[in-house]
């Protein structure tokens, strides 16, 4: 039996950082803790490009030292919190899992690293991805793919496949990741964990490597609502150091976890594309009859233009990468090949240094942003992300929140979408819509599928109305069935 | 053989008249000139690292100026009101303007990409007036980043061209400019060269820029093509590497004469961007458009878009000071001289105009002023040391008939040295003292008396034979006698 | 969109993005491409006539910061992490096969 145990530890973020507040439970007792999980079933898992055994320590002691001399911690006191390895983090590799980057240490922090340490959180580790994020079963990373905890020979999802894993595995309380077409929520799906990507904006992009800048987003993996909640908070918020973030303050989010879903109106799309497993849609179905069960009305709601997100997305989404990634060019930092000349240069380096599937999109993009195809690609796929939004707006007339799948399948067997780029690509059916317009969505977990793998069902509420979100999947978290 | 190759090397065309078009073989010339400005600002356009010349290489970098992983730019908002000085100066209309990617790989561009802006520049539709009376329009002005600088090692003289290796200080990149694109109506060399020295005297004026072209803060790129006068446009070329003004109408002309020269034997034109080279005196390939990079232009994503509001246009508008060609009609009614005169021009240049016209407002005479301003104060800066007052005074004495010209220049002198003055005082120092008509008068009879061969000359028309005449009352007077009044004294005795 | 993306483009393509692709890559990318491309067809169906393009999910506009100066990175803690410096400066082999 190649199955992982369930997490040693059980105490949630938020009590940790209660107790640690108190002076009930020192931060380092909790570090180390981790660490020993981390220890002890890693190589199975293999979750994280890096362990920070001693900065963890280190940081945790400080925590301790502020608790002791009465100074105010912060709301994750003491919390383990894992990192995606595509967020910067200063003095230490930051390497998106790719050849390319191999050994980088960038010369600042990402807002959100700052945010955490602000907190008092102590990042444990970073945590391996699909390369440059692309990818939806971390089998795309330079260093080796990241196994699901709940079963060795499944994939965990992806792009965020390590920062799902940890927290399942048990190796932190609290992962964040990053989300541009599902790779939170899909990850978090196969995994059995809350995965939250917030409304486009709520928080800071800076520090993040970037894949597709209008896409990207960062948010929380937690065991439940509460704890993403709780991280949520303490990141999100307005950065002047990125002008694509909302002039707010952080998310007010645990405030409405308790008010239940009684009177919204949660809708049902007719015309969601087909594709989703059986045992996937039964138990969508559990969790609208839940929610009608709590009080909430479904309503049927036609979202027309659904289905060509998919095309939509993945024509934006790498041109934009074609152009983030063109930086990687071995002049001023990261790996460099051996040429007699520049140009030359950049060709060994990006061929080299890049995996088959960021250079696969890096292709795609270039061509649809490529003089004479501009007008039939990129600029017609943003045309459809209007028409897209539109829709949504539409359907928001009539409802509160959408409910769907949020992974076609439950977790597949590592190797069996590798082959055909396209079968990985519809992975991302579900989630990708919500990365296009911006709207916050999530994923819950609510009872299993086929061979007792977790099936997570999503959220979906208009932009800024994050909290809603939260209020819906506290509610299918209380109403979720035990197995 | 490439006629070409045998292309006079092209003399210096300053002395051109303004008036006369240009013409080659029957060929006219088309061109629009590109000028990329260095807005003043303290701080880099999409970053807060300094913006500041002559550090230690790589000493004003960050996240974005590098490009490093996860950076993200953030708009000047001093940049964004530079660049609504400078259109305004240059009547454009300011408008919602947005931000573009231009993606191309160069070792000192260090994103990859250039942010730039493409479909929707800040400012639109504007014109500048040249001395010649001709308008120039301007098609666009739009805000960019600058890039790195490069240096080669290895080769000669410094060029890519047999380098063993490069190295690049980024402490340039990400300054702002801005491109200031002109419609293709200047039709000489000459009129390239007013339109970029007006250019460059309103970005002074509004503070945009310093615009010295020869340390690089004002690039200018001409677009050059020729064709039959009513015929359609020619195939253009673009000529980069000009850093005068002198240079942008010696490359201008001698590119437009290879053209002809090239159409005459009947050979196309290439399109292509040229090198202008100073030294040879021509211009060379620097590379065919043909090769050009797809640039795949595209919305930046990182940033929003930018839309002034009335609030915001009108203060910047108010803000504007006078501009030059408003500058220069004011001086021009002041002392009666004409707009486009040499005294004018240059003394508003120099910013001493203000001066001018407050030797007027203390009741000097401030068309005499001007030309003691233009000949003596060239050092002297907007803010002459000379009190007003002082030259009002010296003016004063020469209307009057007080001193001579050459002893107002005298007084001047020590004015100057000594950063003002009495003039009054100076003169009495100096023993200048009015000379009586009659005593003036005396003197000229007696030169006449003494030297008839001169004065019979003078009588039948030989206008040098005053010379003699005038010289020997200058004599008599030691020097206090007014040349003027002395040639007018002789032309009326010739003609009584 | 109902061309077919051919080996040229993708040679040219590949150009653009600094990548080399041996033949029987090219092949590969090639067929992998145009499968992409023939299941993107699919938007080609819509009326999008009346759309505009959406480039960003919020509507955010005029983000601006002061014209004040910032601390600025160390040089040798850049430098150190580059592949290849002297001089206080980025090295990199001769700028040649590139656009000046």
């Amino acid at each position: 039996m190649s199955d992982i145990a369930p997490p040693t530890l059980d105490l949630r973020a938020a009590t940790i950082a209660v107790r640690v507040r108190a002076g009930e439970l020192s931060a380092a007792q909790v570090v180390d803790d981790y660490l020993a999980a981390i220890d002890a079933h890693e190589t199975d898992v293999h979750a994280f490009n890096l362990v920070l055994t001693d900065e963890a320590r280190a940081r945790a002691a400080a925590v301790d030292d502020a608790v002791a001399a009465g100074d105010d911690v912060g709301p994750l006191a003491g919390v383990p919190v894992a990192l995606k390895d595509n967020m910067c983090t200063r003095g230490v590799p930051t390497t998106c899992s790719s050849k390319i980057l191999e050994g980088w240490r960038p010369p600042y922090d990402a807002t959100i690293v700052d945010r955490l340490r602000d907190a008092g959180a102590v990042v444990i580790g970073k945590t391996n991805l699909d390369e440059f994020a692309m990818g939806s079963s971390t089998e795309n990373s330079a260093f080796g793919r990241t196994n699901n905890p709940l079963d060795v020979t499944r994939v965990p999802g992806g792009s965020s496949g390590g920062s799902a894993a940890s927290v399942a595995a048990g190796f932190a309380p609290l992962a964040l990741g990053s989300d541009t077409g599902g790779s939170i929520r899909q990850p978090a799906a196969l995994c059995g964990v809350v995965g939250v990507k917030p409304t486009y904006g709520a928080v800071s992009r800076l520090g993040l490597v970037a894949f597709a800048s209008s896409l990207d987003q960062i948010g929380p993996f937690a065991h439940d609502v509460a704890d993403a909640a709780l991280v949520l908070e303490a990141i999100s918020g307005h950065d002047p150091g990125d002008s694509t973030s909302i002039d707010q303050g952080p998310l007010e989010l645990t405030t409405v976890l308790e008010h239940g879903v009684d009177g919204m109106r949660i809708g049902r799309i007719t015309d969601l594309p087909e594709g989703a497993d059986p045992d996937v849609v039964e138990r969508v179905d559990q969790a609208f009859a839940a929610l009608a069960d709590a009080g909430a009305t479904i309503i049927d709601v036609s979202v027309p233009a659904f289905g060509y997100g998919l095309t939509a997305y993945y024509l934006i989404a790498p041109a934009e990468a074609s152009s983030n990634l063109a930086r990687y060019d071995g002049v001023r930092f990261g790996m460099r090949a051996e040429a007699p000349d520049t140009n030359a240069m950049y060709i060994a380096t990006r061929t080299e240094g890049f995996g088959a599937e960021v250079k696969r999109r890096i292709m795609l993009g270039t061509y649809a942003l490529s003089a004479g195809y501009y007008d039939a690609y990129y600029g017609r796929a943003l045309k459809v992300r209007r028409r897209i939004a539109q829709d949504f707006a539409a359907a928001y007339a009539q409802v509160d929140a959408l409910v769907m799948p949020a992974s076609p399948s439950v977790a597949f067997r590592a190797g069996d979408k590798t082959a055909d780029p396209m079968s990985m690509y519809l992975c991302d059916t579900y989630t990708i819509p919500a990365n296009l317009t911006g709207e916050p969505a999530m994923s819950v977990p609510f009872g299993t599928g086929a061979d007792g793998l977790p099936v997570g069902v999503q959220i979906i509420t208009p932009a800024l109305h994050d909290a809603r979100m939260f209020q819906v999947a506290a509610e299918l978290e209380r109403r979720a069935p035990a197995s | 053989m490439h006629p070409v190759a045998s292309l006079a090397v092209v003399t210096d065309t300053t002395t051109a008249d303004h008036a006369a078009p240009w013409e080659h073989e029957g060929y006219e010339m088309v061109v629009g000139l590109e000028v990329h400005v260095e807005l003043d600002t303290a701080t880099k356009l999409f970053s807060a690292s300094p913006h500041r010349f002559g550090d230690e290489p790589n000493t004003n970098i960050d996240p974005v100026t590098l490009g490093l992983p996860g950076a993200l730019p953030v708009l000047n908002r001093a940049a964004v009101e530079q660049a609504m000085r400078l259109g305004m100066a240059l009547n454009c209309t300011i408008q919602r303007s947005t931000f573009a990617r231009k993606n191309y790989f160069y070792p000192d561009m260090p994103k990859a990409y250039q942010i730039s802006q493409y479909d929707e520049p800040i400012c639109v539709d504007g014109w500048l007036d040249i001395a010649d009376g001709s308008r120039i329009e301007i098609e666009r002005a739009h805000l960019e980043e600058d890039t790195g600088k490069s240096t080669h090692v290895g080769g000669a003289g410094g060029r890519i061209h047999g380098s063993e290796h490069s190295l690049i200080d980024f402490n340039r990149a990400g300054i702002p400019l801005v491109e200031i694109v002109s419609r293709p109506d200047m039709r000489s060399p000459e009129q390239a060269r007013e339109y970029v020295s007006e250019l460059r005297a309103i970005l002074i004026a509004v503070g945009a820029s310093d615009a010295k072209m020869e340390e690089g803060s004002m690039r200018v790129d001409a677009n050059v093509s020729v064709r039959r006068p009513g015929a359609e446009l020619g195939t253009r070329c673009e000529i980069k590497n000009l850093n005068s003004v002198r240079s942008v109408g010696r490359a201008i002309d001698y590119e437009a004469r290879r053209q002809v020269a090239m159409l005459d034997v009947g050979d196309a034109v290439r399109q292509e961007t040229r090198h202008w080279d100073e030294n040879d005196g021509r211009t060379h390939t620097l590379r065919s458009k043909e090769d050009a990079d797809d640039y795949r232009y595209f919305l930046e994503p990182d940033l929003v878009v930018v839309d002034p509001d009335a609030a915001w246009i009108d203060s910047v508008r108010a803000s504007l000071p006078m501009l030059p060609a408003a500058r220069r009609q004011q001086l021009a009614a002041a002392v009666g001289m004409e707009p486009d005169s040499e005294a004018v021009r240059v003394v508003v240049d120099r910013g001493q105009d203000n001066y001018v016209l407050a030797v007027g407002a203390a009741d000097g005479d401030a068309a005499r002023a001007i030309v003691h301003v233009k000949e003596a104060y060239a050092e002297a800066g907007d803010v002459p040391p000379v009190p007003a007052g002082d030259l009002a005074e010296l003016t004063k004495m020469e209307t009057a008939g007080e001193i001579t010209a050459t002893q107002a220049k005298e007084i001047l002198t020590v004015l100057v040295d000594n950063d003002g003055g009495d003039p009054r005082a100076i003169a009495a120092d100096k023993g200048f003292e009015a000379m009586d008509t009659s005593e003036l008068e005396a003197m000229v009879d007696a030169a006449i008396e003494a030297q008839p061969d001169a004065w019979a000359k003078f009588c039948a028309g030989e206008k040098k034979a005053a010379g003699a005449l005038v010289g020997a009352v200058m004599k008599a007077s030691k020097g206090q006698a007014d040349g003027k009044a002395v040639n007018i004294l002789l032309n009326q005795k010739r003609t009584q | 969109m109902s061309d077919r993306i051919t080996p040229d483009d993708v040679v040219k393509v590949a150009r653009l993005a600094r990548l080399s692709l041996g033949d029987d890559e090219l092949a590969v990318a090639t067929s992998e491409l145009r499968a992409m491309l023939e299941h993107f067809a699919d938007i080609d169906a819509l009326d999008l006539d009346d759309v505009e393009p959406m480039t960003h999910p919020v509507p955010i506009d005029n983000v601006m910061r002061n014209d004040v100066p910032a601390p600025t990175l160390d040089r040798d803690e850049v430098l150190a992490a580059a592949p290849d410096a002297a001089d206080g400066r980025f090295q990199v082999p001769p700028i040649i096969g590139l656009e000046d």
